[in-house]
């Protein structure tokens, strides 16, 4: 074991690191904004778009992250859709995070009470403040654990991006293993950041959990 | 516009599938009239008060709010009203529930702000006082910062009433407001739809309470299987009804109290 290649390489870890983080993040932003809105459109209960909604839900689900990288990465200019590396990269995660995170959310809209909403109806609120003050406070006591569980699992789908080249930690991290051959301190290195990672997120959900279901505690 | 009816019923059906749940209603009700509708299980109490505010669809006949159609533009098309017209109307519509249904994720004094807020566009200031104020007359001012789940149902059920007034509705519907109730919390509810009714305010209670029919209605329906079997003064429908299902159900109560 030789540690020393870090003193050497540490800043292509943390610039790897950092677009790790950036691709994540806006990832599962991306993942999360999508996810509502087909949730949303679904609601709607038109018929065809359902039937479309689910197709696609389907076969994002149903194939893997690293194929839907690559057909969007390397099929998209066939259709006019040129991206570059990175763009390409939070673009496939949003999608791919878009077909769990909406489910998600569909599960959130059915868990809220029926009888909070119809309080709202009946005190004349219009649907789109029923959405913002009723359901969506109602639905994240339902939703955050899950929610949480599937931004760490994003978390780890960055990773694939290193086969399109996005200069993240994966890739930084081959390229160090390549040139000085320390595959172990490499692997190390990688698990300890990733674990890193995915540990505040993880820590970052309790709280958001607790924070919404603080009115259950408080006296 | 004094004489006309607030709600007016007319011929109102509603099916849940191949159930028939409401079979032609008629029913008026009147400015400070406090109407109970008393009947069986199942004989469609609730549907037919959550069919007044378009909470339940109605299949056919009308039923209007001041002489307004509800639900609908029109009778003959019966295409939906615009929602922004249907939330007016509701405005003015207070209804209370069974299950309380305050939002659990806000105070007390919240619930009864919100609708001040979302609906009315009162200033967020304005809207706390008027709230405050709907709280102290119903002598919950030390709940204001509780959560529902702090709170009693009675307390629960007396936010969600002021809940309601607080948008000066021009009727109140109550739909059997106290049955989810320990029996020693149902008092301090009855007490307030009392006070209510005392000020003139016009309601339509579903209701198990017989002794709040008997004592505050100004009439009394009794609901069978879909239709109003019985229809009249307090005494008229309680005491002096020859109809045997009303004597039947009522006959229930007198068991029940008899120890």
């Amino acid at each position: 074991m030789d540690f020393s290649v870090y003193l050497h390489y540490w800043p292509k870890l943390l610039s790897g690191f950092g677009n790790t983080l950036f691709c994540w993040a806006t990832g599962a932003l991306l993942g999360i904004a999508l996810g509502f809105a087909l949730a949303l459109l679904r609601r709607t209960g038109f018929a065809p778009l359902l039937w479309l909604l689910r197709g696609v839900i389907e076969v994002v689900r149903g194939t893997p992250f690293l194929i839907q990288l690559y057909l969007l990465y390397d099929g998209g200019p066939a259709i006019g859709l040129k991206l570059g590396a990175m763009q390409a990269g939070i673009l496939a995660l949003g999608i791919y995070g878009s077909a769990y995170f909406t489910e998600i959310f569909r599960a959130g809209f059915a868990a809220v009470p029926r009888g909070q909403v119809e309080a709202a109806e009946s005190l004349g609120f219009s649907r789109l403040d029923i959405l913002r003050r009723v359901r969506l406070p109602a639905m994240l006591i339902a939703i955050v654990p899950a929610l949480t569980n599937m931004i760490i699992i994003l978390s780890k789908e960055t990773v694939v991006l290193s086969v399109i080249a996005v200069p993240e930690l994966m890739y930084q991290m081959q390229s160090m293993a390549a040139e000085t051959f320390a595959a172990l301190e490499t692997i190390i290195a990688m698990a300890v950041l990733y674990w890193l990672m995915v540990e505040a997120a993880a820590r970052l959900g309790r709280a958001a959990e607790l924070r919404v279901t603080a009115y259950l505690r408080v006296a | 516009m004094s004489g006309q009816p607030v709600v007016e019923m007319r011929g109102v059906t509603k099916r849940f599938g191949q159930n028939e749940v409401l079979r032609g209603i008629d029913l008026t009700v009147n400015r400070s009239d406090v109407v109970c509708l008393i009947g069986p299980s199942g004989s469609g109490k609730s549907t037919l008060l959550r069919c007044i505010n378009f909470l339940e669809s109605y299949d056919g006949g009308e039923v209007r709010i001041d002489g307004r159609l509800i639900g609908y533009r029109d009778e003959a098309t019966r295409r939906p009203m615009p929602g922004r017209d249907l939330q007016a109307m509701r405005e003015s519509i207070g209804m209370v529930f069974q299950q309380f249904n305050l939002w659990p994720h806000m105070t007390a004094l919240d619930n009864v702000a919100e609708a001040l807020i979302r609906v009315r566009g009162l200033p967020r200031a304005t809207a706390a006082d008027r709230a405050r104020a709907m709280l102290a007359r119903e002598g919950l001012t030390d709940k204001e910062a509780a959560y529902p789940a702090r709170l009693s149902g009675g307390q629960q059920q007396r936010v969600a009433i002021a809940r309601s007034l607080a948008m000066e509705p021009k009727l109140m519907l109550f739909d059997e407001p106290t049955s989810a109730l320990d029996p020693e919390l149902v008092g301090e509810v009855l007490q307030v739809m009392r006070g209510l009714a005392a000020e003139g305010m016009t309601m339509i209670v579903v209701t198990h309470e017989m002794g709040f029919a008997a004592r505050v209605a100004t009439r009394v329906a009794f609901l069978d299987q879909g239709r109003i079997a019985a229809e009249g003064t307090p005494r008229a429908v309680l005491h002096d009804s020859e109809e045997p299902r009303v004597r039947q159900f009522l006959q229930t109560y007198h068991e029940r109290n008899d120890f």
